[in-house]
């Protein structure tokens, strides 16, 4: 069981307010993702429910349990660090056993469960290393063989992902994403990058300067940004935004418009543009378009078969039906 | 290219010299002294016999006969010790607690703690002097005992706060969401991992206190003395007798010369303050 409240809690450093009053329920056994700029309070929040900062006000639930004023080490939750954090004196098998041990646990009981996170992570031939011998993806393997075997009422993990290289870090994603259909534990996740939210996520968290911007699916955030911050954080290339005269016909202050939502073609549409640098990914295209007459280039994307060259004229057909408006607060208009 | 390859060879063939250098001109009085230590008094002082001389062993002789040198050395063995220990359990919780929890004072604290150091110890003598004699503590080893732990005590703090400064506060988080109290945080994860730190610290802190003679030989008389009070002992009254002198001083600081040859290693992390990972 883990379901996690957060019941208007603060947290101050000093003076400055890093979280604002802030209310947020993550369910039993959902994977929730943390996003947001450097620098907005995700890994505060993380150590806030983990106990390792202390909250300035408020209250943290834990299965219906307020958990606010305990200890870490009795909250019953696991933490993946980004540096990994593995004890260096102790060798990986030890590592794993720790936890375990802490808790008191039967020595049988103990290497039954390290066998089989060892097993399950692709350890085994590891398990008498010391953590200094092991290459980054094995040592995140171990870390999280650490928080697996005392079967934690949720799962912490801070940018575990985020020292590792692109192509480990992809499968890393999908072996952590197994491991919660498996366990079906709750999963509190913090990410700066945007893709891995909406891979990895059941429901999302934009946070920006410790105050939530919007909480929902992947796809309800993309599909409808509550604001022009969402809009322009959720998506990769961003979307694209536009004020002015062709906003107001959309009786808008702003519009948005995602880069597949919008068709090219050599020769008829209501917009027209030059065409800027291209980004081939080979399945498809993102087409930078300048000179369309809006402040900022353009960005389109067109199947990978689709080709025009630098300095080409291109013309543009938005769909109507997709297009995101916004207030001068930058509100979202249903 | 030329210049750099002629500089580096240069310190290649100079800087040995200079290293061998310097180590001899730091040995040179403590073979001095061990030389010295096998001639007779008459001996020690004439020239003629300053390298070559016929050796006795009868200062050594002298030593335990008159002066019950094993009574000496077993004081500054406990002394010492359990200074040391004492150090070692008040210091280590307390470098842990700034360097993991630290506050907005920690760092006048520590500056205080060193500060302490430069007050003159002759400022503080007559008080003291006071002081343990009227609580009946004058000449005992539960005095000398506190006297080192606290001497040293502020240098023990601050290298051990720079070892575990080098601890990541990821490690002890993580030991923190693993379950473990804050006993489990020293014992489990802070020691193991400080281990050469504290190695090397508690080496020094016990050459510190075997050394120290400041405050041994002025707070003590018979029963609590160590072997500084027996070099001391050895100096003034009977006027002087090098060779007798030498041989006190060389049993005085055998053992501890001894002691660090076998930690040489521990020694010299401690004192170039790094390579905890
Ligand atoms: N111990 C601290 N003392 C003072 N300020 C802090 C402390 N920890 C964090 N902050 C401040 O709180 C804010 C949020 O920091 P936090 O580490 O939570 O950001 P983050 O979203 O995790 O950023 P990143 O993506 O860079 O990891 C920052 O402005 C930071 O300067
Ligand atoms: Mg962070």
């Amino acid at each position: 069981m883990g379901r996690i409240v957060l019941d208007t809690v603060t947290k101050s450093f000093g003076e400055s307010q890093v979280i604002p009053p802030l209310d947020l329920t993550i369910e039993d056994g959902e994977f929730a993702v943390f996003v947001g700029p450097s620098g907005c309070g995700k890994s505060t929040l993380l150590r806030l429910i983990a106990g390792l900062e202390d909250t300035t006000s408020g209250k943290i639930l834990i299965d219906g349990d307020d958990a606010t004023q305990v200890p870490p080490s009795k909250r019953g939750l696991a933490m993946v660090f980004q540096s990994y954090a593995l004890y260096p004196h102790m060798s990986v098998r030890k590592n794993i056993a720790f936890p375990m041990r802490m808790a008191k646990l039967d020595q049988s009981e103990i290497d039954a469960r390290v066998e089989a996170a060892a097993k399950s992570l692709n350890l085994v031939d590891y398990l008498e290393q010391k953590p200094g011998q092991l290459s980054g993806g094995q040592r995140q393997r171990v870390a999280i063989g650490r928080a697996i075997v005392r079967e934690p009422a949720a799962f912490l993990f801070d940018e575990p992902l985020s020292n590792l290289d692109a192509a480990l870090r992809v499968g890393m994603r999908m072996e952590i994403l197994e491991l919660h259909k498996k366990l079906n534990t709750t999963m509190i996740y913090v990410t700066h990058d945007q893709v891995e939210a909406m891979t990895m996520a059941d429901k999302i968290v934009v946070l920006r300067a410790g105050h939530i911007e919007q909480v929902g699916s992947p796809l309800e955030l993309y599909r409808a940004p509550r604001n022009l911050f969402v809009a322009g954080f959720i998506g990769s290339p961003t979307m694209n935004l536009m004020t002015g005269a062709i906003a107001a016909e959309h009786d808008a202050t702003t519009i948005g418009i995602r880069p597949e939502h919008i068709s090219v073609s050599a020769t008829e549409g209501p917009w027209k543009g030059r065409v800027g640098v291209s980004e081939h990914l080979g399945s498809d295209t993102f087409f930078h378009i300048h000179d369309t007459g809006f402040a900022d280039a353009i960005t389109v994307r067109a199947d990978g078969e689709v080709d025009f060259k630098y300095g080409d004229t291109i013309h543009l057909t938005p769909r109507a039906d997709v297009i995101h408006r916004f207030d001068a607060q930058g509100l979202r208009i249903a | 290219m030329a210049i750099v390859a002629h500089t580096s060879r240069f310190g290649k063939i100079s800087r040995p010299i200079l290293a061998w250098a310097v180590g001899l001109l730091f040995f040179f009085p403590i073979f001095w002294m061990v030389l010295t230590s096998f001639k007779t008094d008459a001996d020690a002082v004439k020239p003629e016999f300053l390298i070559f001389f016929t050796p006795t062993l009868e200062n050594y002789l002298n030593m335990t006969e008159n002066y019950d040198y094993w009574r000496f050395a077993q004081n500054s063995v406990i002394t010492s010790v359990f200074a040391t220990l004492f150090t070692l359990a008040v210091g280590i919780p307390c470098a842990y607690a700034m360097a993991f929890n630290p506050s907005r004072g920690t760092k006048d604290i520590l500056m205080w703690m060193l500060s302490t150091k430069m007050l003159p110890a002759a400022a503080v003598l007559y008080p003291m002097t006071f002081l343990t004699k009227s609580l009946g503590l004058f000449d005992t080893h539960f005095m000398i005992i506190l006297v080192l732990s606290l001497i040293n005590l502020p240098i023990v703090v601050w290298m051990l706060f720079t070892y575990f400064k080098e601890i990541p506060k990821d490690i002890i988080e993580a030991g923190k969401m693993d379950g473990v109290n804050t006993w489990g945080e020293v014992t489990e994860i802070l020691i193991p991992l400080a281990w050469g730190g504290i190695a090397s610290t508690a080496l020094l802190c016990f050459i510190f206190c075997w050394n120290e003679a400041y405050w041994t030989v002025r707070l003590t008389t018979t029963e609590a003395a160590t072997l500084s009070k027996l070099i001391e002992g050895n100096r003034a009254p009977e006027g002087l007798f090098f060779g007798r002198l030498s041989a006190v001083s060389t049993a005085a600081v055998g053992p501890i010369v001894v002691l660090g040859w076998f930690c040489q290693k521990q020694l010299v992390q401690g004192l170039t303050f790094g390579a905890v990972k």
